[in-house]
């Protein structure tokens, strides 16, 4: 399983992306389970909303960041979420 | 009740478990209710339940679990479940799948229920139908062909022991057909009924050591399309386990009467004075209470837990299992094989052996209301 960079990338529908309060943090919440999330992992996502891939993704982020050269980081994280079941793409 | 409180690092509670009622149409001899569950005859009303989801949710919790007895025995669960999911939980209903409709699934889908876990006893009509006392099984599958109907992810529990463990390969096969996000093989812990059934429901370490190859083969197939919780025998285990993620850190129980318990089991401990939600607030309870602060932390440990360089990894294992198996709920847990009592389990092991292999076993004791009386006769002065 890998990232296809051409079609859209969507929040897992069986799970639920989170801001907790309490913790302070955003969280991935699934059957009787929970990961929390640092910032960038949050921010990486909150794009996945089905409309944007992996490019496109990229781009929001370095520009709400001001930043550049986000591509590796951005990728290596979301394969570790498709492995986990966090995010699906469909063609 | 302020005083027990010594401790300055206490994490709030991340999961509460909502145990809405005793009643349950399944008689499993496994049941983790407490054996004289039928003389707690109360119920917490729904407003009782709403502040109680309220007031822990302020705290922190976030997964919620629904369960009982069987919870859609209660006619509240869909408010119960909107109210949850207004203040933001995970919710989780843990259900026998008994009284379950389409109609109803739907209902809680709309109510904003997120999971359903579907308990199933076995991977044949007859097995299952025998374990739970009550003719479940296809009912049970076609409620779990409807919970991935209309979209909840499905946890498929099984709950594993002598006279299932040879089924290992058709329950992998009937979870892959009944179309399970998340399979729990959980091996039976041995408190409450499990713990008077122990002699007919502790399988040889070769059933065991079979059966997990055999799970274990299936997670590397089904790698990626479903998950296997696993739950461990920890009676083939030489550490214990880290029970409750240690005590009053993580969860948080509610009884079906009101009664705040560590974890589910610890009705059984001596002496904890466990409160109850109609007498104090959840905040109150967590942080204040003698029973939520009995085991937190390590000083009320004795040796050889207390010099024990593992200790804070498994907080010296379970405190009924210490109670259950030495007399002593501060003793380590006898799993432990640095625990100078570690011998009760293989004597746990060998009995069940012998019995097995007997051929004239005694029956098992069902988990319904008429055994649970006889086992724990109510003190009545009435006709004094």
């Amino acid at each position: 399983m890998t990232i296809n960079p051409q079609f859209p990338i969507l929040f897992s529908p069986t799970h639920r992306l989170q801001w907790e309060e309490a913790q302070q943090k955003y969280v991935i919440l699934y059957p009787e389970g929970m990961v929390e999330l640092n910032q960038s992992s949050a921010e990486i996502l909150k794009c996945c909303d089905g409309t944007r891939n992996l490019v496109e993704i990229v781009s929001e982020l370095e520009q709400k960041f001001a930043t550049s050269g986000l591509l590796n980081d951005i990728s290596a994280f979301l394969e570790v979420a498709l492995k986990n079941g966090w995010i699906q793409q469909s063609n | 009740m302020a005083g027990y409180n010594n401790q300055t690092n206490i994490t709030p509670p991340r999961w509460l478990l909502a145990e809405l009622t005793y009643s349950c149409p399944l008689q499993c001899p496994y049941c983790s209710n407490p054996l004289d569950y039928a003389n707690y005859k109360t119920e917490l009303s729904t407003d009782d339940w709403k502040r109680v989801l309220t007031q822990a949710r302020k705290m922190g919790a976030v997964q919620l679990g629904f369960s009982g007895g069987e919870p859609l025995t209660r006619q509240d669960l869909p408010e119960l479940v909107k109210h949850a999911r207004e203040l933001g939980y995970y919710s989780n209903l843990i259900t026998s799948g008994y009284g379950m409709s389409e109609e109803k699934i739907v209902q809680l889908k709309e109510a904003g229920l997120d999971h359903i876990q579907v308990s199933i006893q076995a991977s044949s009509q007859e097995l299952n139908d025998h374990i739970a006392g009550t003719a479940s099984f296809q009912h049970k599958k076609d409620v779990a062909h409807l919970v991935k109907k209309h979209g909840y992810p499905m946890v498929l529990c099984v709950v594993i022991h002598r006279e299932n463990i040879h089924q290992m390969p058709e329950i992998l096969a009937m979870a892959e057909e009944l179309g399970a996000d998340y399979l729990e093989l959980a091996n039976t812990q041995y408190y409450g009924w499990a713990h008077i059934n122990r002699d007919l429901l502790l399988p040889t370490k070769e059933q065991f050591e079979q059966a997990e190859a055999i799970a274990q083969a299936f997670k590397e197939k089904v790698a990626g399309k479903m998950k296997i919780y696993y739950v461990v025998p920890d009676f083939y285990e030489d550490r214990p386990k880290a029970c409750m993620n240690g005590w009053g850190t993580t969860f948080l129980t509610i009884a079906p009467d009101g009664v705040a318990l560590p974890c589910h089991s610890a009705r059984e401990l001596p002496g904890l004075d466990c409160p109850n939600v109609n007498d104090y607030s959840i905040e109150a309870i967590w942080y204040e209470s003698k029973a939520f602060n009995f085991f937190r932390g390590f000083d009320w440990m004795q040796e050889p837990c207390r010099s024990c360089d593992e200790k804070e990894k498994d907080f010296g294992g379970c405190r009924c299992q210490a109670y259950l198996l030495t007399g002593n709920m501060y003793n380590t847990d006898p799993v432990c094989s640095k625990s100078p009592e570690h011998k009760t389990i293989q004597q746990a092991i060998d009995t069940a052996k012998v019995q097995s292999a007997s051929g004239n076993e005694k029956p098992l004791v069902f988990r319904n209301s008429k055994n649970s009386r006889l086992l724990s006769p109510e003190v009545d002065f009435s006709n004094r």
